[in-house]
């Protein structure tokens, strides 16, 4: 192994910043999953009835599903019997600022340095903070309301707003749709909502963070986002979470809807704790993400940065429904140690003149395995598509390996499907290059990853792809030896 | 301003010697070109001076202004002014080129105490240093060497050899892959750089770009030895007979190997 390569590794093998702990009270829960633990968490939380049917719908076709196996990713799978499915902190308090929450969660939030208060007010951005299980800290409502923008917790939005809750959840990820998104709709703890009404443009970017803080406690987050006709949203969602042994699992599902004429752009930033050297401990990400564009004209965009977690299977989707309709899929994937990903996207198009990019971006450290899987399917009514692929890799050292999964099916001959695919190691030469001009080796390697991605980053909103840079120098920096 | 002494040096892992006792002086204000023909180490001594990780030298030093280099990292060469123009400039998509020339320039004048330029004197800076080589300000934002010609990419070199104002500069082959037009432009920017401050060592196959670039002194090397230095009319002396009657001519002296 070459100096650049030890050294690349090094720096971006960083022991993870974050890992620490937040000392909240926990309301006791059994842990374990049956009928009775459904129904104890529904009337904790205080649902109505066709939410717990819900619930119990998808826990009996959970329970004669399988868990899947068919993803490039190997790991001890986990024990639903001994996982948590419900905590919060067990002061539940209805806050009217920051000086309400609980200074410790503060404090986490600080160390993390999420700029949840002022900064992100002055952005002009809400935050809906969901601490573990509950939201504990609501930002900006009135603005929102004055433009009739419903964002709220899912639980709330399952009291306050049950017809649309009921009109779209599991209308994008159906109950039975796969093994974790059955287990979430059975057990999902909390989550987001957002409806958007006609014809209206979000004042805003909507932001949440998760975050998870319990141990044992599987976060089962549920995101609901409805955008009406002719409406737009852009919805920001982080996470980082603590150093912890016990791999913790994360099952969320996200939802998206666009109506005739909506548009909404969905941007990730993932930086769980992936575990350490040899792969012990980390979380694992698996997540159901998908949008429908239902009406015409209709625009679902995806973007992501994932650097965290153990294993990562993860593929946004889009249902290119609608004439004309668009889904954009634009990623960044970092693997480093023994962290294993795989993650892409599925473009359905079944529409006419609908059009899909996909833009995906991996790079592989350490011993790391990550996979680009993703389908490009093309239906017999879609004339005139197109789809547009570009994935790159990007290895450094010798252990790690990048995998790309194309699946391409076209039932439409008007229609077209470009795919393009390239692996490229870290060059010394590329390093000494910028050496040689007077940058320092740290700085050179960060400049050339940095160029590597800008394609993917430059599509997230502004004050966000400062967070990414943010995180990517954080996972790049190190002592160059 | 220049000197190497001895100079032997080997791809690192690897037991074949490259540079086999290469000695050279270089001063100020002075041109020199380096000839001969390929495999003969010539582009290795640009690199192995530069600080290229791939190379280890196995004897003798490098002394830059007095100090000795030979083991110090290719940015702090740079740092004291060396410069590579590369043979083949090496691609880096998504950095534009005026974002790699401000952070190099800021870095070497940090390391010298200089006074950094803020983006907007930078600006002023990199338009005035693009008439040195006739480029259009539309390459300042254009990623580095990516998707750019073969003679784009050897005028950025020398652009950005303008730009960061080396004390010392080696020409890797600056001429290969130049039509003459490119090969003027790019040899009158030399022109222009060099000063009675700086210095210019010049490597390269052909005679045709010193019809150019006029050396004070050109130097002959073979297998990893600097064998005949002379002035430029060494060069044609080279161009007439080739290098292997040179070779041949020097054996029968007792002078090569």
């Amino acid at each position: 192994m070459s100096e650049e390569t030890k050294a690349l590794e090094s720096m971006i093998g960083e022991e993870y910043k974050y890992g620490f702990t937040t000392d909240v009270e926990y309301e006791e829960f059994p842990k374990g999953i049956s009928e009775d633990i459904i129904r104890e968490l529904s009337t904790r939380k205080g649902e109505p009835e066709w939410m717990l049917e819900f619930r119990l719908k998808a826990y009996h076709a959970w329970k004669e599903m399988e868990e899947p196996s068919w993803f490039n990713a190997t790991y001890k799978k986990p024990d639903f019997e001994n996982l948590l499915y419900y905590s919060a902190p067990k002061k539940k308090p209805q806050l009217d600022s920051m000086d309400d929450v609980d200074p410790n969660i503060r404090e986490t939030y600080e160390k993390l340095g999420i700029p949840l208060e002022e900064q992100k007010m002055l952005a002009g951005v809400a935050v809906d903070a969901v601490f573990d299980s509950v939201s504990v800290f609501t930002s900006f409502k009135e603005k929102l309301a004055d433009a009739g923008v419903i964002f709220c917790s899912i639980s709330e939005a399952i009291k306050e707003h049950p017809e649309l809750v009921k009109k779209y959840l599991a209308s994008v990820v159906p109950v039975r749709d796969n093994f974790y998104a059955a287990l979430n709709s059975a057990v999902f703890s909390d989550g987001s909502f957002c409806y958007i009404p006609k014809n209206t443009k979000c004042p805003m970017e909507l932001s949440t963070y998760f975050r998870i803080n319990n141990m044992d406690s599987g976060q089962f987050e549920r995101t609901l986002i409805v955008a009406e006709e002719g409406a737009s949203v852009s919805y920001l969602e982080g996470c980082t979470a603590p150093m912890y042994d016990e791999n913790q699992l994360h099952a969320a599902v996200v939802e998206l809807v666009a109506l005739d004429n909506a548009d909404i752009k969905y941007s990730t930033i993932q930086n769980w704790y992936s575990g350490d050297e040899n792969g012990k401990g980390g979380i694992y990400n698996f997540v159901t993400k998908r949008g429908i564009c239902k009406g015409n004209n209709s625009k679902i965009s995806w973007t992501q940065l994932e650097t965290g977690s153990a294993v990562t299977l993860k593929y946004p989707s889009v249902i290119l429904q609608g004439d004309n309709s668009i889904g954009e899929f634009y990623s960044v994937a970092v693997t480093t140690k023994k962290q294993q990903a795989d993650t892409g996207t599925k473009m359905i198009h079944i529409g006419k003149n609908t059009k899909s990019t996909i833009i995906s971006k991996g790079i592989s450290a350490g011993q790391s395995n990550n996979s680009y899987r993703g389908e490009v399917k093309i239906g017999k009514k879609a004339h005139g598509s197109k789809n547009y692929s570009v994935c790159d890799s990007m290895l450094i050292g010798q252990e790690c390996g990048a995998h790309t999964f194309p699946y391409i099916s076209s039932q439409n001959p008007s229609s077209s499907v470009e795919h393009e695919a390239t692996t490229s190691r870290v060059g010394e030469e590329q390093i000494f290059y910028l050496m040689q001009r007077g940058i320092s080796e740290q700085d050179a390697i960060s400049m050339i990853i940095n160029g590597f991605v800008k394609d993917v980053l430059k599509e997230l909103p502004l004050e966000f792809a400062v967070e990414a840079n943010k995180l990517l120098d954080v996972k790049l920096e190190g002592s160059v030896g | 301003m220049l000197e190497i002494k001895n100079l032997h040096a080997k791809v690192e892992g690897e037991d074949i010697e490259i540079l086999k006792g290469v000695n050279l002086k270089v001063n100020a204000g002075e041109i020199h070109a380096i000839m001969g023909p390929n495999g003969s180490g010539k582009s290795t001594l640009s690199k192995v001076v530069s600080g290229h990780p791939e190379y280890e030298v196995t004897e003798g030093e490098i002394l830059f202004n007095g100090e000795d280099i030979t083991e110090l990292d290719a940015d702090e060469r740079a740092h004291l002014g060396l410069f590579l123009a590369f043979q083949y400039p090496v691609e880096v998509p998504g950095i534009t080129n005026k974002t790699l020339l401000r952070e190099a320039y800021n870095t070497i004048a940090r390391a010298n105490d200089r006074e950094e330029l803020d983006p907007l004197e930078f600006e002023d800076y990199l338009i005035e240093k693009l008439n040195v080589i006739e480029m259009k300000d539309e390459f300042l934002n254009r990623s580095i060497n990516t998707g750019f010609s073969g003679g784009e990419k050897k005028k950025n070199e020398i652009f950005q050899m303008a730009v960061l104002n080396p004390k010392l500069s080696f020409l890797d082959e600056t001429d290969s892959g130049l039509d003459i037009d490119a090969l003027k432009v790019v040899s009158d920017g030399v022109n222009k750089i060099a000063s009675n401050d700086n210095a210019i060592v010049m490597i390269t196959h052909y005679q045709r770009l010193l019809n150019y670039i006029k050396p004070d002194f050109v130097h002959v090397m073979m297998a990893g030895k600097i064998i005949k230095s002379g002035d430029i009319k060494l060069a044609e002396e080279l161009e007439a007979h080739g290098y292997d009657e040179m070779q041949k001519e020097l054996a029968l002296n007792g002078e090569a190997q």
